[in-house]
């Protein structure tokens, strides 16, 4: 078999599958940034309860959150929604009085970067 | 598993970091240590350059150049009276530099007891007699550019204090007092970890020194000596003040000024204001604190406070509520 002489041929494909896949509107966070929002959720300590791909610790006192782009819902009740994460990461009583899951310490764009780096993980 | 990132006061500050802390003293105990370290670097950087050379010219030189460095001479000059002229050099130049660690003391410096707890540290400030006046813990609070004489102690198992910016290592040896100075020349926190291997989460024993200004400094303790604990605020605290007693909290935790009177966990009477939980190794919040509370086991793995699996979350919140006054 030739496949040299078939690369020029293939060049072309090969640009277009070399191209990322369109990001997923759903998880459509505008400039939220997931490196700086691994740093936050790093700072806030999330991991006291959560165990989160590439956070230390891995706490157990709340669900792993290393699949949250795959869910249907959030925290059970809510539909997945960034905007909705964001809200739930920076207030969580506010959308779901009596979970045991506090308002955290962090401004909004932060939530809204924790939320990036959240959905980011989709992939691993 | 991933090392500890989750603050910038303790732990991961203790030992991460452009320059490392262990090269970036901060004040005269740390800075003679260092300074002692660089130049045993420098003589081992020279040393393995001189014998680098020498295997060089035996394994490549001309027979010239062998023959005319070779020899008894050498090993006489370079074997035998090079490394004593150098090592006692080294020695009485390195004791004259260290003196500052072992110096009598003044008597009048300000005292403080640090006792190693598997896996934590138990903290009494005391008075000039050596009666505790303040007891805390995993935190220490010192005045800048002075002295400060530590005591330390070990509860059960032996552990080492090493502050890397603050002074070298310690063991802490269980029934004995060793004296160690400490004194940080800016304001600032400098990050600890214990330095023995001392069981499970040993890696996990973290604490923080902060260094104030003296009239800030002043004001602290004289704040930290009324007790924190007032009338709960509002009710959610409330209830969760009741829940510390009944839950068992209190068997362990101390927290002054009520009947929580336990002396096996860290004291809690200031708990809210503390940079850290769980020994420097988490932020402090209300998040952490309820997930402390909750499953600490699953953060420290074998550490001596049992999770409470068992408490609804409406318990765990009035208690982080309760703890939240507590500054």
């Amino acid at each position: 078999m030739h496949y040299a002489s078939m690369l020029p041929a293939l060049a072309p494909l090969l640009i277009l599958v070399a191209c990322k896949p369109p990001p997923d509107q759903r998880h459509h966070l505008g400039a939220a940034n997931p490196v700086r929002g691994r740093a936050v959720i790093a700072r806030a300590g999330c991991g006291a309860c959560h165990t989160i791909p590439g956070i230390w610790p891995q706490g157990e006192m709340g669900p792993a959150l290393d699949r949250v782009a795959q869910q249907t819902l959030l925290a059970g009740r809510l539909p997945n929604r960034p905007d909705l994460l964001a809200a739930f990461i920076r207030d969580a009583p506010r959308l779901i009085p009596g979970t045991a899951m506090p308002a955290m310490p962090i401004r909004e764009e932060e939530a809204r970067d924790a939320a990036a780096y959240l959905y980011s993980l989709e992939r691993r | 598993m991933r090392q500890p990132i989750s603050t910038a006061l303790s732990v991961g500050d203790a030992l991460a970091g452009w320059p490392p802390p262990v090269l970036d003293p901060a004040g005269p105990y740390a800075g003679s240590v260092v300074m002692l370290s660089w130049l045993l670097f420098a003589m081992a950087a020279l040393v393995v350059a001189v014998v680098l050379a020498a295997l060089w010219i035996a394994l490549f030189g001309s027979e010239r150049t062998k023959h005319k460095l070779g020899g008894p001479w050498l090993v006489w000059t370079g074997g035998v009276a090079f490394p004593i002229v150098v090592l006692t050099g080294l020695l009485v130049w390195g004791l004259a530099l260290t003196s500052n660690l072992t110096a009598p003391l003044r008597g009048d410096e300000m005292r403080v007891r640090v006792t190693g707890e598997m896996w934590w540290w138990r903290i009494a400030y005391l008075d000039g007699s050596g009666s505790p006046v303040l007891h805390d813990a995993n935190e220490l609070h010192i005045p800048v550019g002075r002295p400060i004489v530590l005591e330390l102690e070990a509860a059960d198992v032996i552990h080492s204090f090493w502050v890397p910016r603050l002074s070298g290592k310690l063991d802490m040896i269980p029934g004995r007092t060793t004296i160690m100075r400490i004194q940080a020349d800016e304001p600032g926190m400098y990050g600890g970890q214990c330095a023995e291997y001392c069981g499970g989460p040993h890696a996990l024993m973290g604490f923080v020194v902060v260094a104030h200004p003296a009239e800030r400094f002043a004001a602290l303790m004289a704040a930290r000596r009324t007790p924190a604990a007032r009338p709960p605020a509002n009710a959610d605290a409330a209830r969760g003040a009741g829940l510390f007693r009944t839950t068992g909290c209190a068997a362990c935790h101390r927290i002054a000024g009520t009947d929580a009177t336990g002396l096996a966990g860290p004291d809690l009477t200031h708990v809210a204001s503390r940079l850290t939980l769980g020994a420097g190794i988490l932020p402090n919040n209300r998040g952490t604190l309820i997930g402390w509370t909750g499953n600490s086991q699953a953060i420290k793995p074998g550490n001596r406070m049992p999770a409470y699996s068992t408490l609804p979350a409406a318990d765990l919140r009035a208690i982080a509520a309760y703890l939240e006054t507590l500054r």
